[in-house]
């Protein structure tokens, strides 16, 4: 394409306090104090918002239309211009990306929930399998990690040793960011599906956050360093695992190289990359797929392993690494997103702040 | 809103090169459901003379995933609509989902994001059962009501009253739809000795809603290409143009709401007809295919869509305005009342607007037709899709 | 905000036996596995994929030609499962793996019984244990078991493709449909306004809440004022007496709604309300009920909920004084 694009960022970020259970707490009740936070902090109020798009799972909820009532968190009224997509919210933000990109909106909210408490989302996350094939063997989300681990291991990219330290640093990481659900280095555990360990699975919980998007001045004015998306881009893998090669994420790379990640004319090197890898031997497969040297600090948020709200943790990886360039911490970063069995499918962006 | 903050440029023209749907029916029992949405993808290429390799990005819609009881489908569609490699964006807006799957589908193209875009939805209902996915038992509510019949009509009757409108309204909308679907190969329901007193005789369901006033429960898919100036340029057969399109939505239920005539629904009819240049719909626009679930919703739309002043909607029926004949078809399709598969409906009100500004409507083809609009709406009657096409451009 | 009740909290089961019709290929396939025979599919530059799909994952092209394979392959990656869940293929500890057919390109998703962890390779050959009866689903594998004592070595077992043999996919009596069951339990808590609201409601009072912004009182309250998007919080009781709205007359009967038809659902705005809540109209014939009706509740012991509402007796309401709750 040639035509130039409108500069788009992120302006703000907030997100909940990631915990095990919110019994106390109706979807509403969870999201709602994470959209005022998320409007205080770019000063906006809901009605001065152009376009408005979340994420999130009926099969999560355990009820259709689960996303209607989540609206009234948001003050629809007088009527919004709104969407919503049925997976990571991630996505609602490239579709409100886009949406900014047309013209038709200078800022955008986006907002992601899901609660996990409720349900095993071991079982409800085998619904997303192939109908005929594989769902009636209720291959639950673990196991199909762990085959995608054991391929990693015997095709020598990692070891037990090796993803066990990836949850030590992701968990260390984590004691630093008062939201994640498991802050501070623990014990491997026990194998859950080897080779497996409870430390190489993400915690179970519920939580939601929401970014603001914005264009251009508007941008700057809502913004000290706004985080800007100099290109998003994402990518679909064959559905079934037995057709894939497990240790590689083709689908990763693609959008990264279209998101203008590997642009060997950038004037500054990726220094920080969010990825959304729930389990230890998944962060293997990204790194592979993504290039990233040791120069650059991967998930210094503690990433998935520290908070996994089902539907939000995508979106909070483009949240976390935006507000590390709001406060200086990072001039170029890497926000990965991913939905499906075993990073079936794949969103990568590439932000960067302003020069200092 | 002005797109004044960058250089920008203008947004690139969207046309409808290609569109393609299921014969529906209750009940596909000779496919899969990728061999459902993947006949509807064919026929869209086919109709652009495109192949997979066009395609740029994918964009699916469908309504819950409890009805066909896959969660996030498209992770296994992804293979069987050539998405393996390409980005693929999954919508679900309730009832309005078809509408917005396009429009959103429409902003890639737009937006300069991508040049060919696929957009389809669907659903295949006969899986489970529509009134299973919709009535979810929740704990600690009380259980009044199953499926979505006895949830509108309650609002039928509250424009009965604010109307004066006589009773026969609505069987006479059925009786039109159900008529014109004979004119659509694709159409559900093809009731050949449709007439109207079958129709005023059929058991009264929910009070003021009668059977032959509901629409069916349907299996099938819709997709459309959507691409830019260039793509168009090529384009076999004469493209579709988006002159405007448009989300709205507001909140299930509230204080101060209006269920008849909401307020989500004007403001997104506006927001198209100022994209358009259309000053006075009732004239400018040669055909409607509005989202019609319930017969008694054709005057409530026409006159929350600005075809006809408040209370005066019912009078537009009456008087064979919207017959297929008259001078605001609404629904030649057949329209929802003829053919439902919930998540494609509102794609198929889109896509059968182009066809009519294409002149590809075949029997149901409206002479002439110029500009059309495709409504669609979802929820409580609160998230509202919608786009009008014309036969020319728009102008810059 | 009062004290937070007690959480209220209740088991939630979505079920359903979908009933899935199959494509050509997946008809095949199924059938064949009910006859003991495994099919794959070639696609257009000789790959053979197992299980067979319809459609090429690499071109998109429409796959048609079957092919049939051994039952015997070879374990490309697995994973040890001490703990077999609801609906998985064995109950007792099994290797989840994925196995390369002799003959095939592609592999399949399924389980492997081994004793234990230390018994499974990656390169270990497996065969197909058929379950005893088999009704044309991927469950008539019943697993995959070890088989022979070797390894399969690097291209261990036949080559990919040539273990292929051509086959119709024709058989007696085609499965052409699958039955799906599916179960997922969830327990459901309705949150802090809901939970105050039922707690309420057992004491026969119906509170709701008041948008703090625009002072509209919510019945039942949800947490959030929808329009102004805050949290309501100052609790109000409301009713008990109200008006009906709107109302519809239900004759069809649903499944799993113990109510008999015809009955009236109504729209009734309780006195002091925002809004109108739904019930259920007794106490009078179906066809008297009218909009404008005044209505109180009738409460029956144990309901969580009044069981209907009955004419209060009061003069109809003048419809000046509802039509902005309609």
């Amino acid at each position: 394409m040639t035509a130039a694009r409108r500069d788009v960022a992120i302006v703000a970020f907030a997100q909940t306090d990631h915990a095990r259970r919110t019994d106390d707490l109706s979807e509403v009740e969870m999201l709602m104090p994470v959209l005022h936070d998320v409007l205080r902090q770019a000063g906006l109020r809901a009605s001065d918002i152009g376009f408005t798009c979340s994420g999130s799972s009926d099969y999560l909820a355990g009820r259709a239309f689960s996303f209607t009532m989540a609206l009234d968190g948001v003050g629809a009224w007088p009527p919004i211009t709104e969407s919503h997509v049925e997976t990571d919210g991630a996505w609602a933000l490239y579709e409100a990306w886009v949406k900014l990109l047309t013209g038709e909106a200078d800022t955008a909210l986006v907002y992601a929930y899901g609660k996990s408490s409720p349900g095993s989302v071991r079982d409800v996350l085998t619904r997303q399998l192939d109908p005929y094939y594989v769902a009636p063997l209720w291959p639950d989300s673990v196991a199909l990690a762990a085959l995608q681990a054991r391929a990693l291991i015997d095709a020598g990219d990692t070891d037990e040793r090796a993803l066990a330290a990836v949850a030590a640093r992701s968990r260390r990481d984590a004691a630093a960011n008062p939201h994640a659900q498991l802050p501070g280095a623990r014990p491997q555990g026990d194998h859950v599906v080897a080779p497996l360990r409870t430390g190489d699975c993400p915690p179970v919980g519920d939580g939601a956050a929401a970014v603001i998007l914005a264009a251009g001045d508007r941008a700057r004015a809502l913004c000290p360093r706004p985080a800007w998306i100099t290109g998003m881009d994402h990518r679909v893998e064959a559905h079934s695992l037995g057709v894939r090669d497990l240790t590689d994420s083709p689908s990763t790379r693609l959008a990264a190289r279209r998101a203008g990640a590997f642009d060997p004319d950038a004037a500054r090197p990726v220094d920080t990359a969010e990825l959304h890898a729930p389990f230890t031997s998944q962060e293997v497969v990204l790194r592979k797929a993504l290039r990233l040297g040791a120069d650059v600090r991967v998930n210094p948020s503690g990433g998935a392993l520290a908070a996994n709200p089902v539907m939000a943790a995508g979106l909070i990886r483009l949240g976390e690494a935006a507000a590390r360039i709001h406060r200086g911490a990072s001039d170029r970063a890497l926000a990965h997103a991913t939905s499906g069995p075993c990073l079936q499918q794949n969103l990568v962006a590439v932000l960067e702040g302003d020069h200092r | 809103m002005s797109a004044a903050s960058t250089a920008g440029t203008a947004k690139e023209p969207v046309a409808v090169v290609g569109i393609g749907q299921t014969k529906h029916v209750a009940a596909r029992r000779d496919v899969s459901i990728a061999g459902l949405v993947r006949e509807a993808a064919r026929r869209a290429l086919d109709d652009a003379e495109s192949t997979w390799a066009d395609i740029d990005a994918v964009v699916i819609g469908k309504a819950p995933d409890f009805f066909e009881g896959v969660m996030m489908p498209e992770l296994y569609l992804a293979d069987a609509l050539g998405a393996v490699g390409k980005p693929m964006l999954r919508v679900h807006t309730a009832g309005s989902v078809g509408g917005s799957t396009a429009l959103v589908a429409a902003n890639l193209v737009a937006a300069r994001v991508h040049r060919t875009v696929l957009t389809l939805a669907f659903e295949k209902q006969s899986e489970s059962n529509a009134m299973w996915g919709l009535s979810l038992p929740v704990p600690f509510q009380q259980p009044l009501l199953a499926g979505a019949g006895g949830f509108f009509a309650p609002h039928v009757r509250a424009y009965m009253r604010r109307t004066g409108a006589p009773d026969t309204i609505g069987s006479l909308v059925a009786y039109k739809d159900r008529r014109n679907a004979l004119k659509n190969p694709y159409a559900h329901l093809h009731e050949h000795d449709i007439t109207l007193e079958k129709v005023q005789s059929s058991p009264m369901l929910w009070d003021p809603i009668r059977y032959s006033e509901t629409c069916p429960s349907s299996d099938g898919a819709c997709a459309m290409v959507l691409t830019d100036r260039a793509g168009a340029a090529r384009s076999p057969r004469p493209p579709a143009w988006m002159l405007g399109g448009a989300m709205r939505s507001e909140p299930t239920l509230f204080a101060g709401k209006d269920f008849v005539s909401p307020r989500a629904g004007r403001d997104c009819a506006a927001d198209v007809y100022r994209q358009a240049g259309i000053t006075d719909p009732r004239r400018q626009i040669d055909a409607v295919e509005m989202y019609v679930p319930f017969s008694w919703y054709e005057p409530m739309w026409l006159e929350n869509l600005g075809f006809a002043e408040e209370g005066e909607g019912w009078k537009l029926t009456e008087a064979g305005v919207t017959e297929i004949d008259g001078d605001l078809p609404v629904n030649p399709s057949g329209g929802v009342l003829s053919t439902n598969p919930i998540g494609a409906s509102g794609m198929i009100r889109f896509a059968e607007a182009a066809l009519q500004v294409r002149g590809q409507a075949g029997e149901h083809q409206i002479e002439g037709a110029r500009t059309a609009l495709g409504h669609a709406y979802g929820g409580g009657a609160q998230f509202f899709s919608m786009w009008l096409v014309g036969d020319r451009p728009p102008t810059a | 905000m009062t004290a937070a009740p007690e959480t209220l909290r209740a088991p939630f089961v979505v079920e359903f036996p979908f009933t899935r019709s199959l494509g050509p290929v997946q008809s095949a396939f199924l059938t064949g596995l009910r006859e003991r025979v495994l099919l794959g599919v070639r696609t257009e530059t000789g790959r053979v994929l197992v299980p067979p799909v319809e459609y090429d994952p690499e071109t998109a092209a429409e796959l048609r030609d079957l092919v049939e394979l051994a039952p015997t392959g070879t374990v490309t990656t697995w994973a040890w499962n001490p703990e077999p869940r609801r609906g998985q293929p064995l109950t007792t500890p099994f290797a989840w793996v994925l196995v390369r057919p002799d003959g095939a390109d592609t592999a399949l998703l399924h389980a492997l019984d081994a004793p234990g962890p230390e018994s499974v390779r990656t390169g270990m050959r497996v065969r197909i244990r058929w379950a005893a009866e088999r009704q044309g689903a991927i469950t008539d594998i019943a697993c995959f078991e070890p088989y022979g004592n070797a390894d399969a070595g690097e291209e261990g077992g036949a080559a990919a493709g040539t273990g292929a043999r051509p086959h119709d996919g024709v058989f007696d009596q085609p499965v052409t449909g699958i039955v799906t069951p599916a179960r997922l339990d969830y327990t459901y808590t309705p949150g802090r306004a809901q939970t105050a609201w039922l707690h309420d409601l057992a004491e026969r009072r119906t509170v709701g809440e008041r948008c703090p912004s625009c002072a509209k009182v919510y019945v039942p309250p949800r947490g959030a004022c929808p329009t102004c998007g805050v949290a309501t919080t100052e609790r109000v009781e409301v009713g008990p007496r109200g008006t009906v709205t709107t109302f519809c007359i239900v004759n069809i009967k649903a499944k799993n709604l113990d109510i008999e038809v015809p009955y009236v659902y109504a729209h009734i705005a309780l006195d002091g309300a925002g809004l109108a809540l739904h019930g259920r109209i007794g106490g009078i014939p179906y066809d008297q009920v009218r909009m404008g009706l005044r209505v109180e509740p009738v409460w029956t012991e144990g309901g969580r909920y009044p069981d209907h509402y009955r004419p209060s007796g009061e003069p109809d309401a003048d419809y000046g004084t509802y039509k902005e709750l309609l």
